[in-house]
């Protein structure tokens, strides 16, 4: 139902409360450090709305850390502070370190 | 990326994280250093930070006034920076049990306990927090009586909110910092009490 | 009303609803980013507080600056008002924060 967003879920019926817990990666711990960082630049809000444009089955299917790497992308990217182009070329770059 | 779309040994988004920060250094938008010390600043943000809050106000009666009040300025009082953070305590009394959600997302105090648990976010928890509270806590091993009134806080907006705790009996004399050694997390969220 | 949070914005709304106030939250489904949650949309409830005036979040997740700052309340609901089946006590309640534009007088 396109109405109600799929992040927007209270008082829907769910399962047990599985009270998992994980110490956060330090990647993970590095997204959350840069959306702090960029505050000034990128308000909550943008990011929020960008994970709220997720379709549902990846909403489902992401980590949180993954939702909020992929919305602080989306949202620089908006700004303008990086572009598409720029991106694509550092990730090829960081792939062939790795290989 | 090889024909297969892994990224070995990086995950797509551990891949996008790495291209992002370099390219927002290299761009002179951060610097390393500043990623690595707000890393380091979150992981100073514990609970514990919260339960000296707590301990505090259980001994101290103008302080706990304080905090009520205004949040912010009584963790500052204490030495606790809590930047930005519009924090508001919700006081469990022997009327009122206090519990806290994000339906919408997952926001926290983080600024003063830290980065919440992933429970805290998942759908299951958002979900029903809001609806069935009592049959949430009973799976958390929190049995609230039907005379006590639960208050469910859902932190849709800019308030963030830390439950305040009974002070258990059993607890008489004993020093701040015993005090606070028996306040965990969860019972600042207030899925937990403490016990001595 | 004395607001919890005294915020100051170049522009903002003055408040309208005092504490203990009814209010009903407009039941409507708009679309762009929202923080009032779907399911207390239509019900009533009663003003806790008034916790300051903020940035309009509907705003500020399209890249505007989110002013004039809008008055934000807690406002308080009876679970067994909003939840047909409500299977707690009859005193429990929701508090929840919400936006003066989206309140109405009950």
């Amino acid at each position: 139902m396109i109405e109600r967003g799929h992040h927007d879920m209270g008082g829907l019926p769910a399962g047990r409360v599985e009270r998992t817990e994980h110490d956060y990666a330090d990647w993970e711990r590095r997204v959350d450090a840069m959306a702090v960082l960029l505050n000034s630049r990128i308000t909550v809000d943008e990011r929020r709305r960008s994970i709220e444009s997720l379709a549902p089955e990846q909403y489902d299917a992401m980590a949180y850390y993954e939702r909020w790497v992929i919305a602080l992308g989306q949202t620089l990217i908006q700004r303008g502070i990086i572009t598409t182009e720029e991106l694509g070329r550092k990730m090829e770059e960081v792939c062939s370190r790795s290989s | 990326m090889n024909d297969k779309g892994s990224y070995q040994p990086l995950t797509y988004f551990q891949l996008m994280e790495v291209s992002l920060r370099e390219l927002l250094v290299e761009k002179g938008v951060l610097t390393q250093a500043q990623v690595e010390e707000a890393v380091e600043d979150m992981r100073n943000r514990t609970p514990e930070r919260g339960a000296r809050v707590v301990a505090r106000a259980w001994v101290d009666a103008e302080f706990k006034k304080r905090l009520l009040a205004d949040g912010p300025g009584a963790c500052e009082s204490l030495g606790i920076d809590v930047p930005k953070l519009r924090l508001v305590v919700v006081e469990n009394t022997p009327q009122v049990h206090n519990a806290i959600v994000c339906t919408l997302c997952s926001c926290y105090p983080r600024m003063l306990l830290g980065i919440p648990p992933d429970w805290y976010k998942s759908r299951n928890y958002r979900s029903r927090m809001v609806r069935e509270p009592r049959a949430v806590l009973a799976e958390f091993g929190l049995s609230i009586p039907q005379e006590v009134q639960i208050r469910v806080h859902d932190s849709t907006a800019d308030m963030r909110y830390m439950v305040l705790p009974m002070r258990p009996a059993g607890t008489q004399g004993w020093s701040e910092e015993r005090l606070a050694s028996i306040v965990e997390r969860d019972s600042m969220i207030g899925v937990a009490v403490p016990k001595a | 009303m004395q607001p919890q949070f005294i915020t100051s914005y170049a522009t903002s709304v003055p408040a309208k609803f005092a504490v203990g106030e009814r209010v009903r939250v407009r039941k409507t489904a708009p679309l762009g980013h929202i923080r009032t949650p779907f399911y207390i949309r239509g019900h009533t409830g009663t003003i806790e507080r008034l916790c300051g005036s903020f940035p309009n979040p509907e705003e500020l997740a399209q890249m505007r600056d989110g002013l004039p700052a809008q008055p934000l309340y807690r406002v308080r609901f009876r679970q067994k008002d909003v939840w047909p089946d409500y299977r707690g006590s009859d005193d429990d309640v929701l508090e929840i924060e919400i936006f003066q534009h989206w309140l109405e007088k009950a």
